[in-house]
């Protein structure tokens, strides 16, 4: 069975030079599709996680009472939000790169505490995140005071309403515009690439690098899998947010 | 504190607030007695709301002593919860918790505030639904709600921290005629088991079937008070009986 489908595209590589399927029949070419995408994965929740939280926590500080604080925040969302994801990776990775600590597994080796790769999910999730501030921002601005103030005649303390009132409610509001700023985080995962971050792209070019022949089958890879993967993002935010609907409240 | 029952529950003297420059409250004193019903009414502007808000803390004075209990409301080291314990406040625009049902409205501050048992106070705010006459409407979202069926579960909500007072801020004032009457049947049970009440309100005839006492406010000052028999039937001063001429 297996082997009749790699025949298969060994057959079409040969009548077609321009199709080479070679990860359906070169063990080594699959393994680097595989391993690609796993990294693209890993990258994306990673970055899902950690832009998310730094949403929450920036916009937590942004109604901070001392403006050292918001001036900081918004100094952050400024620098993230107007300049280019692919300057800041190469930013991170080059110019921070340089001062980070070093350890020796050999005595020989020289190996940076942050990889490539951990460069990649620090700068690409402060990139969403600046983003994921103002979005969880208006959400919370879109809660009436009065409510607010209604938990506070309660008794709940500051912080019980933050969490009981203000955040659920807040939440529903920004789920749609999240779901547009995840989908575009993963899709700039991408350019990861520019600091040799094998995911998917890198792997991707590497193959057609190797094997033009397979430049045509890769791009299909790429459109594919990126494809599902922003489909999986858009139906569990999709989801979410029916799940989190409440009767009457918003639209 | 040496608060007893013989003394004013609330006590408020001389209390003075300003937003900005504009001067709200220039001098306010009222006292009112442990199951007491107050009505205050004026015209808009007049500073009825944002006396009442002092009461609870939601909004700071400048001058002047508001006392709840013998404690004194403008303190800073005040135990703010411990104010909110005993004052229960009912607002115009209900302000309910949209993303949580009737009953978990009526639940989430005894359980989170109070500490106390979640079965408990389940018991409890059952038959504070059944009490504004909501029963069956336990599990609807405040969006499936009327006004006047928000507003009472509102009140139950207020209720179920046991609050020593209760402060009504015009909570009729953005309901349909129809179901306002619904709200005051309500409002006049409670003051009819003598819970301490203090209500802002636009509704005379209610105020006159209710109130012990009656407070009329216009810029800022207590123009005229009185027993409601006296103040509606024999007002004295010309601002009193402006106001009662444009709306009786």
């Amino acid at each position: 069975m297996l082997e009749s489908f790699q025949e298969f595209f060994r057959t079409v590589a040969d009548n077609h030079p321009t199709w080479n399927f070679i990860f359906f029949y070169d063990e080594r070419q699959f393994g680097k599709v595989v391993s690609g995408l796993w990294m693209t994965i890993w990258l994306s929740v990673a970055c899902v996680i950690f832009s998310v939280i730094i949403g929450v926590v920036g916009a937590a500080m942004q109604g901070a009472q001392s403006k050292i604080v918001r001036g900081i925040v918004s100094g952050y969302i400024q620098f993230f939000r107007n300049t280019p994801p692919f300057v800041q990776l190469l930013f991170f990775y080059f110019a921070l790169g340089r001062f980070t600590p070093t350890y020796s597994p050999d005595g020989w080796l020289e190996i940076p505490i942050i990889s490539n790769v951990g460069w990649a999910m620090i700068s690409l999730s402060f990139f969403a995140g600046a983003f994921n501030v103002e979005i969880f921002r208006a959400g919370i601005e879109s809660v009436p005071k009065s409510t607010q103030e209604a938990a506070s005649a309660l008794g709940y303390t500051r912080l019980q309403i933050y969490r009981y009132i203000v955040f659920p409610l807040a939440l529903r509001v920004s789920i749609p515009s999240l779901n547009n700023n995840l989908v575009n985080l993963v899709k700039t995962t991408t350019q990861a690439f520019v600091i040799a971050v094998p995911e998917l792209l890198y792997e991707s070019i590497t193959i057609w690098n190797d094997f033009p022949s397979a430049q045509n089958p890769m791009m299909v890879v790429l459109f594919v899998s990126y494809l599902a993967l922003v489909g999986v993002v858009v139906l569990g935010m999709n989801k979410w947010e029916r799940e989190m609907r409440v009767p009457g409240y918003g639209g | 504190m040496s608060w007893t029952k013989d003394q004013p529950i609330v006590s408020i003297k001389n209390v003075h607030k300003s937003f900005g420059s504009l001067e709200v409250l220039k001098g306010v004193s009222l006292d009112v007695m442990k199951g007491e019903v107050i009505c205050i009414i004026g015209p808009s502007g007049s500073g009825k709301s944002t006396l009442i808000r002092c009461i609870n803390a939601l909004n700071d004075i400048q001058d002047g002593s508001i006392t709840v209990e013998g404690q004194e409301v403008h303190d800073p080291n005040l135990d703010q919860l411990e104010l909110r314990k005993k004052v229960g406040m009912v607002f115009q625009q209900y302000n309910l918790f949209p993303h949580k049902t009737a009953l978990q409205n009526i639940m989430m501050a005894p359980v989170l505030v109070l500490k106390q048992d979640k079965a408990e106070v389940e018991a409890r705010a059952r038959v504070l639904i059944k009490k504004v006459r909501l029963e069956g409407k336990e599990d609807s979202y405040p969006g499936e709600l009327s006004g006047g069926q928000q507003q009472r579960v509102a009140i139950a909500r207020s209720l179920a921290m046991n609050p020593d007072v209760m402060l009504f801020d015009e909570v009729t004032a953005a309901l349909d005629p129809e179901t306002v009457k619904e709200v005051l049947v309500t409002i006049k049970e409670l003051a009819a088991e003598g819970m301490t009440c203090v209500l802002v309100t636009h509704e005379m005839g209610f105020a006159r079937e209710v109130a012990d006492h009656i407070y009329f406010t216009d810029r800022g000052v207590i123009v005229e008070h009185g027993p409601p028999a006296t103040f509606f039937d024999d007002a004295k001063d010309p601002r009193t009986v402006e106001f009662l001429g444009q709306i009786l």
